[in-house]
């Protein structure tokens, strides 16, 4: 296959940016689409040129590193997908592919289509967590939980933090993630005791980190490559108006 | 958004129920429309109540618009360099037409009160014969009237049908039967809405009302 990319290239956080138009030949239809940019890599280091940075770590999907807007769509085309598990059979022999990085105040650009999601961590580290003892894991039975309960949170535990939900979401929210991180732990007996302060601290990290407002538009999900679903938000809507009627860090509520 | 739209949203089912009247001839019509001004007597003194009801609206009206404007600057501060090459639409395509859809209605809904309340851009404007009013309104040669009026019902229904699911989530719908079930309704909603408004002017249009 051979391919037209415009890719964006940015020297560095300062620097203003541009699309940059390169020819890639001979592209295996079966190579992933990072393993295709690392052609291109390859090609651009003989000639000695600057690489094109991108984010990857696993490349298998679980990691979370890789982000690219690729087209328009966040990930690529496939649904269910991260832009590593994508393969160039997904494309026209000829076609013209667009590579930008994530879009958002929240995530600046630090090289070419890396982008800092150090947002993300901020808003974990605003109640991400549950209170636990450490040292060797309890029983797995010790605290029975619902059935039900238990596949909602793992469906929310799906989420790798990719930040494709910002990246697609008209309005810049990261909210589909900031429910999936609430609801992971709201759902489970273990994480009841900062069930209430956990959720105004992190909607008030991801509100400061310059995230945009939740208009319930729905495009996050569909790009996420997890299928975490839009009603997420909805029980970190409930959780939000439960906590602000408890007053949820005061004692005794 | 969600409360303050609901508050609207009451007022927009009412409304549209008061209009249909005008199916049961003009001397019930406009019966309905001057008991409308005694609304709430012997209680309160004639009048007070549609003055209440109106600034209720105002406030819940004037708290929607803010919000949505607080929604629309911080999407744009949240984005400061735009995609080169974006995808339109993939999940909702209502849910994209809120912002220049409210502006739509929000210019109709003045346009609207200048022509069939205070009666200024109606070509009969005569208090004491609404029926008479909207006759004239939705003549054949206003088509004009008549195709703004659609466009704004029309752009009602859309901001109506993701508006409506919208404020289920918002106020912490939760489940994806739910969630279902939410779309659904509203869909059903905004369309019963949209048909109900819609009838009135193209009754008059066809000539079915005088």
């Amino acid at each position: 296959m051979n391919l037209t990319l415009r890719i964006w290239r940015q020297k560095g956080p300062e620097d203003k940016g541009r699309m940059v138009t390169y020819q890639v030949e001979d592209i295996s239809p079966d190579m992933s689409f990072l393993e295709m940019l690392d052609v291109l890599n390859e090609r651009l280091i003989l000639a000695d040129e600057e690489p094109v940075a991108f984010d990857h770590d696993c490349r298998e999907g679980i990691c979370g590193m890789c982000g690219l807007m690729i087209n328009g769509d966040a990930h690529g085309p496939q649904r269910g997908t991260t832009a590593c598990q994508l393969h160039m059979r997904q494309f026209s022999d000829g076609e013209t592919i667009d590579i930008e990085p994530w879009r958002a105040r929240a995530f600046p650009v630090i090289k070419d289509l890396v982008v800092n999601r150090g947002s993300f961590d901020k808003i974990i580290a605003a109640g991400g967590y549950i209170t636990a003892p450490t040292g060797s894991a309890p029983e797995a039975h010790a605290t029975p939980v619902p059935k039900a309960d238990a596949d909602a949170a793992f469906e929310s535990a799906a989420c790798i933090g990719c930040g494709a939900c910002v990246a697609a979401c008209p309005n810049g929210s990261g909210m589909l993630f900031t429910a999936a991180k609430v609801t992971q732990l709201s759902l489970l007996p273990q994480g009841q005791p900062e069930r209430y302060t956990r959720v105004i601290g992190m909607v008030d990290a991801h509100d400061e980190a310059g995230f945009g407002g939740c208009t319930n538009a729905g495009e996050c999900t569909v790009v996420c490559p997890k299928g975490i679903p839009l009603n997420t938000i909805g029980r970190l809507n409930r959780d939000y108006l439960a906590a602000t009627a408890k007053s949820g860090g005061k004692p005794g509520s | 958004m969600a409360v303050t739209g609901l508050l609207l949203v009451l007022f927009l089912i009412a409304h549209m129920l008061g209009n249909l009247k005008i199916f049961a001839g003009p001397e019930s019509f406009n019966h309905y429309a001057h008991w409308l001004r005694e609304l709430g007597t012997p209680l309160l003194p004639a009048g007070w109540y549609l003055w209440l009801q109106r600034g209720v609206l105002l406030a819940a009206l004037v708290a929607h618009i803010w919000a949505a404007t607080m929604l629309a600057v911080r999407a744009r501060a949240a984005r400061p360099v735009r995609y080169a090459h974006r995808k339109k639409i993939q999940g909702s395509y209502a849910a994209r037409t809120m912002r220049w859809g409210g502006v739509i209605i929000g210019l109709f809904v003045i346009y609207h009160i200048l022509d069939l309340t205070t009666g200024h851009l109606n070509p009969v404007g005569d208090p004491t014969r609404p029926q008479a009013n909207v006759v004239a309104d939705f003549a054949p040669e206003r088509w004009y009237v008549t195709l703004f009026y659609t466009l704004a019902v029309v752009a009602l229904g859309f901001h109506l049908r993701h508006g409506a699911f919208s404020a289920f989530r918002s106020l912490g719908q939760q489940t994806p039967r739910g969630e279902r079930r939410a779309r659904n309704v509203a869909l059903v909603f905004a369309v019963a809405l949209t048909a109900g408004y819609l009838v009135v002017p193209f009754a008059v249009l066809i000539g079915l009302v005088r």
